[in-house]
């Protein structure tokens, strides 16, 4: 257990005595604040009828976007999930790219150990990506909305919820990111899948499965699709036309979880055991 | 510091895919002595040593210190300090980040650092990041990554290649220190003359195989003895070597002949009618035993 703590303690010194997780969570920051300030000021504007819906070719009347403050939060989830998954990728390649398993495995020859110390380490990181994502979308989103006066709903216990949700998921993509690095070790090969998968290949999938109900239970089970179940609420789920109901809360969890494992499992077969040559 | 551990290997082989990189091998390294691993370039010294650590998997057969495989060393970096060939560091953390990483994960005090940064002169350079090390800062900082642990083991591979001579002068006395303070020390190379001055014994490999083992003055017997000899007519010469089957190459002087025995040769040359002009045995130096051994020199 000993072993086990002072490899997590590890892990920890690795990322942060690097430049990149910092570089990363200010990217991070401005990437959400910038969307949920900017769609937060624009939905509002045209709930509250500031701005003019023929302004934005929705054609007539004031329109209700139900909920607005849960949509615009989990942006920092729904959009900012990519930031855990390659910090989390970055992390576990850049030890094959550097050869720093060498020392790694000297200092802890447990193998096995060292990839769970560093998954748990970047399920935490992860979550903290979360803290700074939610500071972006609520902190601006919410400061947005309530310019507009809209109701942001910082009472209420949906939002904690959702929040607590939401650093959940963000954990859970990072551990998602340990287990594509070790799936996939070559670092330019694993950004290149992270993000064409994240930004291109889903989102498109999850379209086009959304148009009949069959694959729509299967696009369900898509690992986005899951993490916006988990966290309940996404801009994703919203634009659904078959309106078939997504995964529960805790089930959109576990899917993740699954794929965090599945990955990660696989991923120590393929190359973490084998030789450091 | 732990005390020193004989390191064992005990018919290590190893394949990479078709490629068998080491063949049976066997030996064992005292302490108190520094041990030289010696074998040209691809003969299988780092695959050894990566095995011996636990870093490589081992086709068949085990290396142990004092009985103890090194992933099933309670303190492997108390008990063992490794530095290899290879460049492991990420390049945009310093010296004393890179090190604190590794003294957090052997639950080593982390003044282990600044102490092993200053031991191997590069306190002045533990705040910079490491990508911007030379090749000769590099091999310091794995030595001290080697030394954090105090340990009574040490394995370094090829720890001499991109130093400067003063980096060299240093190694030399520090691989000595090392010794005398009872610790084990294997230190591989592919040139015998860089570590010849401060090695006690050495197991040299060529092509994955044991090729010699024993004190450095076992090379000194002549293995590959050769004698020079040179006639008028060097084809008459060339033709009564090859009747008798003596192996020869030809050299500056004279040719080469594989035999430490010029009455022979003298005998041959009288009964073929050649005349010699010079005959005169050569004594081999350390480096000749050493690459006729490997089988680097001497060929035709
Ligand atoms: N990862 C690997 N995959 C395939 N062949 C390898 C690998 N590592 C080493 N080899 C081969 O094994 C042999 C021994 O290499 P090595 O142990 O590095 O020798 P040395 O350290 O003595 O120069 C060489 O033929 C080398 O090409
Ligand atoms: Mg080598």
């Amino acid at each position: 257990m000993t072993m086990f703590l002072r490899s997590v303690s590890a892990e920890f010194a690795k990322i942060f005595t690097t430049r990149l997780w910092w570089i990363l969570a200010i990217v991070l920051f401005g990437y959400i604040g910038l969307l949920a300030g900017g769609l937060a000021a624009l939905f509002a504007g045209i709930q509250t009828g500031v701005i003019s819906p023929d302004a934005v070719n929705t054609g007539g009347g004031p329109t209700d976007f139900g909920s607005l403050p849960p949509l615009i939060y989990s942006f920092a989830s729904s959009v900012g999930y990519v930031f855990p998954v390659l910090l989390g990728a970055l992390a576990t390649t850049g030890e094959f790219r550097h050869q720093t398993l060498t020392p790694t495995f000297l200092a802890t020859p447990r193998r096995g150990l060292v990839l769970g110390a560093k998954t748990v380490t970047l399920v935490l990181i992860g979550a903290g990506f979360g803290v700074v994502a939610l500071a972006a979308s609520v902190g601006i989103g919410g400061g947005v909305l309530s310019a507009f006066g809209v109701d942001a709903l910082l009472q209420g216990a949906e939002t904690w919820l959702l929040v607590a949700r939401t650093l959940l998921a963000m954990g859970l993509w990072a551990a998602i990111g340990v287990g594509l690095g070790a799936l996939v070790p070559n670092q330019v090969a694993s950004i290149v899948i992270v993000l064409a998968f994240t930004q291109f290949v889903e989102p498109l999938l999850r379209l086009a499965a959304s148009f009949l109900e069959v694959t729509a239970k299967i696009g369900n089970f898509l690992p986005g699709a899951a993490s916006d179940a988990l966290v309940g609420a996404s801009v994703f789920t919203m634009a659904s036309p078959a309106g078939t109901a997504p995964l529960d809360w805790w089930q959109g969890g576990l899917v993740l979880l699954g794929y965090a494992l599945i990955a990660t499992v696989i991923g120590y077969a393929v190359s973490w055991k084998r030789d450091v040559t | 510091m732990s005390t020193g551990a004989v390191i064992e290997f005990t018919s290590i082989s190893k394949r990479f895919g078709g490629v068998a990189a080491v063949k049976d091998l066997s030996f064992t390294v005292e302490p108190g002595r520094v041990t030289g691993f010696l074998g040209p370039n691809g003969a299988g010294k780092t695959t050894s040593l990566r095995i011996l650590l636990g870093l490589v998997a081992a086709s068949s057969g085990t290396a142990t210190f004092g009985g103890v495989r090194y992933r099933d060393l309670p303190h492997p970096l108390k008990t063992v300090g490794a530095a290899l060939e290879a460049a492991s560091f990420h390049p945009g953390r310093t010296a004393r980040d890179h090190l604190g990483v590794y003294a957090i994960a052997a639950g080593l005090p982390r003044t282990r650092v600044m102490e092993v940064l200053t031991l191997v002169g590069l306190a002045a350079h533990a705040a910079q990041r490491v990508g911007g090390y030379s090749l000769g800062m590099r091999q310091r900082l794995g030595l001290a990554y080697a030394l954090l642990g105090d340990p009574g083991v040490l394995v370094l591979d090829e720890p001499i290649n991109g130093l400067d001579p003063e980096g060299i002068r240093w190694i030399r006395g520090f691989l000595r220190d090392m010794a005398a303070e009872g610790r084990t020390v294997l230190v591989s190379s592919h040139l015998l003359s860089e570590v010849q001055q401060s090695v006690d014994d050495v197991v040299i490999i060529a092509r994955g195989e044991l090729v010699h083992l024993g004190p450095l003055s076992s090379l000194d017997t002549d293995a590959a003895p050769q004698t020079i000899v040179e006639s008028p007519d060097r084809e008459a010469l060339a033709a009564a070597l090859t009747a008798a089957g003596i192996t020869f190459s030809i050299g500056r002087t004279g040719l080469l002949a594989a035999t430490g025995d010029p009455a022979l040769l003298g005998h041959l040359a009288f009964t073929a009618g050649v005349e010699l002009s010079v005959l005169h045995r050569q004594k081999a130096g350390l480096e000749d035993s050493f690459l006729a051994l490997v089988g680097g020199g001497h060929t035709l």
